[in-house]
């Protein structure tokens, strides 16, 4: 029997398959899967055809209703989904971001090798665990007051600088330099500031997690090397997370003030999660101006993270910050919209770009790019399972063409929390992760089955087809050798 | 009824389908549900408790709210619930007193963490008793 989704998808080349705008009544625009033909299947079976679809019913959405590779079933919109709209008469969607508002991650580089760190992984793993908060119910050693709460949502990353967390270099290496403007606490609930103050500085559970990883393939050297990654056996240092319980209560608000908004506006939607305002619209530009504060507080929360895992390595190798070489390739956000300049059909059009677990991948010269970055294109951490690999690629012009500047964000899960957690014990997924040379540290032992390898798709199968479809240039891969696991 | 509650998987989130005779015991049941999805309740003790009162445009919404008031307790004051006393409830507001204990660690070992109750695949079916399926993302 030929395999169901043949009736559906038009295929475009081996790694595209639009979704026809006749496959479902009410959609404005066709959608488009990057995709290979072995991955369809399962994507098929989850449904998330109908996602992508439904989210075509976005009012004002430009170009295709589009999912990456990593795409997988999500609430509303896909995980791996990216919708554009136009700021004039289109729309923004709360569910479109998501919950982790600015979940996003930061990469850091060293000097030290492979044979330096492996023979101190165990203390250097024990030293992170102490000194970043992490795992369900954590609070971190930060204390704010709700005023100065006010100053992180609306400084980002230059806060935590501020107040000596970082170096002024990790701002410039940070999108948006660390800070969406337009920022405004009043635009935000009391509850989410209650919900924000005593985590800011977490880690965070589920699939949050700091990876000291190693160097083991460089595909583009030249790209490599500006990016501070020099050789195979480098030792470098990912940081995984958001804005905790501010972010996801900024949405909870947002998604039911939006709903009542879709009714006064006469909006007609598939799904009630992807309740959505005019970009223009009082309701509209509120959420953009609270999505903004929780962006600023993630960016400060990575921030203070990385301060600590520093600190940690200072400690551990009994080297200075400046011996080690700790500084940051870049930080990157994977839910989050934002608006941005295309061409369409030769015309200049201001979109709101909705990206829920899709890194933003945009090219040399891009004038929203670090200086140091203009000559080879935007750096995109692109991170797999704990026992697989990561990968840091390159924004494309192919992608500012296709894919409103955007690209894969990870893996993609395809087994559930519980799914992966009855087939799996989580000592066990531990023994198999020691006998592959990671050392891990998690707060629940129980979390670690559900983030095991089986639990995800193959991250470079992921990362092979954006490179092949050509919306990102893959540069180096790393593998893990220590995990903090939320 | 049978059972209070069923959990259902997705890959990256979680469905709840709560069960009661009553709208009231339904809204109850899926607060169990979430509960349940944070930590073993067996160990809980109703030391204190919370009242909540909401008001929301209709029931599903109303649904939805309870839960999210619920998961901000959960992560403002570390309170895991156990029992929920629904005292009002109509179609667009809810009274209720829950109780439950704060998170020892010594005792409660916590499971999953519950980002919110959205809106995806929300429904309340009232057949022979009611039945309401939420999805929660986690």
């Amino acid at each position: 029997m030929p395999a169901p989704w043949k009736e559906v998808l038009k295929k475009i080349d081996d790694y595209r398959w639009e979704i026809p705008r006749s496959y479902k009544t009410g959609m404005s625009v066709p959608g488009l899967i990057f995709a290979s033909e072995s991955m369809l299947n399962h994507i098929w079976e989850e449904q998330v055809f109908q996602q992508v679809a439904n989210v075509a019913f976005l009012p004002g959405i430009v170009g295709h209703s589009l999912a990456m590779p990593d795409i997988h079933w999500g609430y509303g919109f896909p995980i791996g989904g990216v919708a554009a709209t136009r700021v004039k008469d289109g729309v923004i969607s709360p569910g479109g971001v998501g919950f982790d508002i600015n979940c996003g991650v930061r990469l850091l580089r060293t000097n030290l090798t492979e044979e330096e760190v492996r023979p101190k992984i165990e203390q250097l793993v024990a030293a992170l665990f102490i000194n970043v908060p992490s795992g369900l119910g954590s609070e971190g050693k930060i204390r704010v007051s709700e005023k100065e709460l006010e100053k992180v949502l609306t400084k980002g990353s230059r806060w935590a600088l501020e107040k000596g967390y970082g170096e002024a270099e990790d701002i410039t290496a940070t999108e948006e330099s660390g800070c969406l403007k337009g920022a405004d606490p009043d635009k935000v609930s009391s509850k989410a500031k209650k919900r924000g103050i005593p985590q800011l500085g977490t880690l965070g559970s589920g699939n949050h997690f700091l990876e000291v990883e190693v160097v083991d393939e460089i595909y583009d050297w030249d790209a490599a090397t500006v990016m501070g990654i020099n050789d195979v056996g480098q030792v470098l240092l990912l940081i995984h997370t958001g804005s905790r319980g501010f972010g996801h209560e900024v949405c909870t608000d947002y998604v039911r003030l939006l709903g009542e908004a879709v009714k006064r506006y006469g909006i007609s939607l598939p799904d009630r999660q992807l309740a959505c305002a005019p970009v223009q619209s009082p309701e509209g530009q509120d959420y953009l101006a609270a999505m903004s504060c929780a962006a600023n507080y993630a960016w400060t929360n990575r921030q203070c993270i990385a301060h600590w895992v520093r600190e940690s390595f200072i400690r551990v190798f009994g080297k200075s910050l400046r011996e080690l070489g700790m500084e940051q390739v870049y930080d990157v956000c994977h839910n989050i919209a934002k608006i941005e300049e295309y061409t369409i059909d030769g015309k200049k059009h201001a979109l709101c770009v909705h990206r829920k677990g899709a890194t933003r991948a945009f090219p040399a010269a891009h004038p929203d790019i670090p200086d140091i970055y203009k000559n080879i294109g935007q750096p995109v951490l692109i991170p797999g399972d704990m026992g697989r690999c990561s990968y840091i690629a390159l924004g494309t012009e192919l992608a500012m063409k296709e894919s409103f500047g955007s690209t894969c964000h990870g893996a993609g899960r395809v087994q559930s929390r519980s799914a992966a957690k009855r087939s799996l014990r989580g000592a066990d997924v531990a023994k198999a992760l020691a006998a592959k040379g990671i050392t891990v540290k998690t707060g629940s032992i129980g979390s670690l089955a559900e983030e095991a390898s089986e639990a995800y798709k193959d991250v470079s199968e992921v990362v092979e087809i954006t490179d092949k479809a050509g919306i990102s240039h893959k540069v180096a891969r790393a593998i893990p050798i220590g995990v903090i696991k939320g | 009824m049978e059972k209070d509650f069923e959990i259902i998987d997705h890959t990256a989130d979680v469905v709840i389908i709560a069960y009661g005779t009553s709208l009231s015991q339904t809204f109850a049941n899926a607060a169990k549900a979430l509960f349940n999805l944070i930590t073993e309740l067996d160990n809980v003790e109703e030391v204190l408790h919370r009242d909540i009162e909401l008001v929301a445009p209709d029931q599903e919404s109303l649904l939805v709210a309870w839960l999210n008031e619920l998961i901000y307790l959960f992560d403002t004051e570390n309170v895991i619930f156990k029992r929920f006393e629904i005292t009002k409830l109509n179609n667009t507001q809810l009274k209720a007193r829950s109780y439950g204990e704060k998170v020892d660690s010594s005792k409660h070992k916590l499971k999953t963490g519950v980002k919110a109750a959205t809106y995806h695949m929300l429904r309340i079916d009232k057949d022979n008793g009611y039945k309401a399926q939420v999805l929660f993302d986690i």
